[in-house]
């Protein structure tokens, strides 16, 4: 592998492992607002548990994210300097941005979060969480935008005397259609990540106390059925209805993003359905086998009329697509001589399985809220399996998706819009940093080994706190029975210290 | 003044912001275990003292830098990408550094459990000592000029880039936010552990005067401007100030000075900079300067209304957070802890 392949590798990997933990922050810290805002409305302390217990592993899992993130900052710089010197103009702008409106409000605000229980007025403490939640967001939504340009560049021209892209219009860049598009899909997505979590957390616990109960005294089984009634039957109810609103929303958003990519980018949706020839109304494939790189060896096993035509153009019939072998035909005439092809079986395979994996939080919503209905708390088995089985599939249905509309791009960096610029476009092999291949080998290792361990550390605390629920200290509110005492001279213990 | 000029000063105060901040950061992990290691008292409850003063603020510090990066990423696309590409090794360690130190920090109370804690102790201080020493490094050799060729690639090696000059750098970096940390640990705590990083300042001060002295002038007479002598005598008097102030129990005003004396030295740096932000040692006319590394008009304009209308919402916030946080700590306050045991009662 060349220097080019290393830093491929190295981006890639620590991009996926940046975002396997970024949906659950995204989706969870709104989640736990709402959470939080229950208990400071009704007063119930079964919501306060809640906010405390949920709180704590989004705590574990913010941290690794920041950890994470941080190497993303630097990486473009670090790897990609052709990259950033063509791009830095317009592509530096949301990081900025990003930087100034959100991390730094996620970050302040979650320290007062942390450290501000029974320190803040109740009010001002639920607002501290409330722009976490807004900080999060807001960070996606900057990210995304810099990552619209890279699939669909909008705002800027070529300056031919610098050799580079410059920014003509930030309003521009920052409704991108392609920004507008993915961003609702990213956060609907991570919705969908944080309502699994919940509610798979919540319904496994439901289960668990219900079956409990019955094998302990009275009263300690009024105890189990309670707290599975009134506190984790709500949380998985509230979760579920996330997870179906984040549904909805993911399927209205992938049609809308599909189509842009019909049309912005042709040659990610044509090897997204390994089609290789143009063709008029041609099924969507569900099947296939054979060497996908090898356009031709593809044997298509298992296809479905007219939904390919909707996908692409909301028309059922009528509607013709490019295919593979034809667009490269065309790129070369128009780009000169190269691959222009992605690797097509990453684009099929990835763009089924974050499909597919949605079938996990579909199956939990279903279930669960059939089995919650009326004033039901279930206790079978088989929903605690489901419970735990379907926390997985939204994080590997995120991955699916951005490893999709990632290595879709290639070989492009930055991908030409054909209705933009002509000459802002940039190969990844013109985008790549000077290095020898063994500097770029040495920090592949470090990150991949660094990460590693972390996420070891990262999946044996949430398991380790989740399994052990809420907890008995966080039984009660602060400063509900026990004031303060107003003797100066004797300082009140912290409410939280590491 | 031109907009590349308003971007040049920008990206000194972020990154003065960076190192006034995750200074006393950095000097808190890296002085943990030296306060924390005393027998009269529960230790762990002290090196909990000392983490906790900067517990709720630490990470909003931290952002400092990654807006500084972003920030440079925006301004100057040259100068981030022969920077970064340029000092890879250093800067992949110090982002090793800061990984390490979040998850230690953030993990450390969670499981209860003596070598787990130990663990996470190791990851502080070397996420807080690894920083403190490699940024000065980074920063004097950026100042010094390393080989940059016509293709605006970085040359040097990486025995280059530790110079004897670099590593009084990285020697008065380390040093400095030492001192910095002690003075406000000394300025956060109360009772013996505020007794004794007044004392920890005191000896501190020993060393970090002369070596940070010498960096300074140095620094002034290599590759100073008339001017920025100014800069030179306040960190000098700064310095000077600390441990009187210290030792007479104005901790505040102590803080202050050694706040000082790190704005002075990192604006002594970017003034001798400028108006080079990546001098090359091979050709003077393959410097980066603030004019061919700089982003377009545009693109500055943009980006200075956002500055302008972002970076004082910023400073209000996190002042109030400083503000919410002020009280001292004292190893009375500090509650058991509610780490979970490693394995299920």
């Amino acid at each position: 592998m060349d220097t080019l392949d290393v830093s491929r590798w190295q981006f890639g990997i620590t991009t996926v492992y940046h975002f396997i933990l970024v949906p659950l922050t995204i989706g969870l810290a709104p989640l736990i607002a709402a959470m939080q805002t229950m208990w400071v409305v009704t007063g119930k302390a079964h919501w306060y548990r809640l906010t405390k217990f949920f709180g704590k592993l989004f705590l574990i899992n913010f941290a690794l994210g920041v950890a994470t993130g941080i190497v993303q900052e630097f990486q473009f710089g670090m790897n990609w300097s052709e990259y950033s010197r063509f791009v830095g103009d317009v592509f530096g702008a949301p990081l900025a941005l990003e930087g100034l409106v959100a991390f730094f409000l996620e970050s302040t605000f979650l320290g007062l979060w942390i450290f501000g229980w029974g320190r803040l007025p109740k009010l001002v403490h639920l607002a501290t969480i409330w722009l976490v939640a807004v900080g999060v967001n807001a960070s996606a939504y900057f990210i995304i935008a810099a990552n619209s340009f890279m699939q669909h560049p909008v705002g800027a021209t070529y300056n031919p005397d610098t050799g580079r892209a410059e920014l003509t219009s930030i309003w521009a860049l920052l409704t991108n259609n392609t920004a507008m598009a993915a961003f609702p899909h990213a956060v609907a997505g991570a919705f969908l990540t944080a309502g699994t979590f919940v509610a798979g957390i919540s319904g496994w616990w439901m289960v668990r106390n219900m079956r409990r109960a019955r094998t302990v005294t009275a009263p300690e089984a009024a105890k189990l059925e309670g707290d599975a009634r009134t506190m984790f039957r709500p949380a998985a109810r509230l979760s579920l209805l996330v997870v179906i609103a984040a549904g909805v929303g993911l399927v209205y958003t992938g049609d809308v993003q599909g189509k842009l990519m019909f049309e912005q980018q042709p040659m990610k949706m044509a090897s997204a359905e390994s089609l290789c020839h143009t063709a008029t109304d041609p099924d969507f494939s569900i099947l296939t086998v054979g060497t996908h790189n090898n356009c031709d060896g593809v044997k298509h096993v298992l296809e479905v009329p007219f939904v390919l035509s909707y996908l692409a153009e909301g028309e059922f019939t009528g509607v013709t697509l490019q295919g593979v072998e034809d667009l490269q035909a065309q790129y070369e005439e128009q780009f000169g001589p190269g691959n222009y092809r992605p690797n097509l079986f990453v684009t099929y395979w990835s763009f089924r399985a974050m499909i597919g994996l949605a079938a996990g939080s579909t199956l939990l919503a279903v279930a669960g809220l059939w089995l919650t209905r009326g004033n039901r708390v279930p206790d079978q088995k088989w929903f605690s399996w489901l419970s735990i089985a379907a926390i997985p599939t939204p994080f590997l249905a995120n991955s699916a998706g951005w490893i999709f509309t990632e290595m879709g791009r290639q070989p492009w960096v930055v991908a030409p819009n054909p209705t933009g610029v002509d000459m802002i476009r940039l190969t990844v092999d013109q985008g790549v940093s000077h290095h020898s291949v063994w500097t770029v080998w040495f920090s592949l290792i470090t990150f991949t080994l660094l990460y590693g361990a972390l996420a070891v550390v990262w999946f044996m605390l949430i398991r380790r706190y989740a399994v052990e629920g809420p907890l008995e200290h966080d039984a009660h509110p602060p400063g509900d029975d026990d004031e303060e005492p107003e003797e100066p001279g004797t300082p009140k213990q912290l409410s939280f210290a590491y | 003044m031109g907009l590349v000029e308003v971007w040049f000063i920008l990206i000194a105060v972020l990154f003065t912001g960076y190192f006034v901040l995750e200074g006393f950061d950095f000097g808190v992990g890296m002085l943990m275990p030296v306060l924390g290691r005393r027998k009269d008292a529960d230790g762990d409850t002290r090196r909990r003292v000392v983490l906790n003063t900067i517990g709720p603020v630490w990470d909003g510090n931290e952002v400092w830098l990654i807006t500084a990066g972003g920030a440079l990423f925006a301004a100057f696309p040259e100068w981030y990408a022969t920077l970064f590409s340029g000092f890879y090794l250093p800067l992949l360690l110090i982002l090793v550094a800061l990984i390490v130190r979040i998850c230690a920090i953030e993990y450390r109370g969670k499981i209860d459990d003596d070598n787990w804690r130990r663990r996470c102790d190791w990851g502080i201080v070397f996420g807080s000592w690894v920083p403190a020493v490699l940024w000065g490094v980074a920063f004097a050799n950026i100042v010094r000029g390393v080989d940059i060729n016509a293709e605006k690639v970085v040359t040097s090696s990486l025995l280059d880039l530790l110079n004897p000059y670099a590593l009084l750098g990285g020697l008065t970096t380390a040093l400095l936010f030492a001192l910095h940390g002690a003075v406000f640990l000394a300025l956060k705590t109360a009772d013996e552990v505020r007794v004794d990083a007044v004392e920890l300042a005191a000896k501190l001060a020993l060393p970090t005067v002369p070596v940070a002295g010498a960096f300074v002038l140095w620094t002034q007479l290599a590759h100073g401007k008339g001017w920025t002598w100014i800069l030179v005598a306040a960190a000098a008097a700064a310095l000077a100030g600390v441990v009187a102030l210290t030792r007479a129990g104005r901790e505040g005003w102590a803080f202050a000075l050694t706040s000082i004396a790190v704005i002075a030295s990192v604006v002594l740096l970017f003034g001798s900079l400028f108006p080079n932000v990546m001098p090359s040692t091979l050709d003077a006319a393959y410097s980066l300067t603030v004019d061919n590394a700089s982003s377009s008009p545009y693109t500055l304009t943009v980006m200075t209304w956002a500055a302008a209308f972002l970076t004082p919402v910023v400073l209000l916030y996190q002042g109030w957070t400083y503000w919410v946080f002020r009280q001292r700590i004292s190893t009375k306050q500090i509650p058991p802890s509610i780490g979970l045991p490693l394995g299920r009662r």
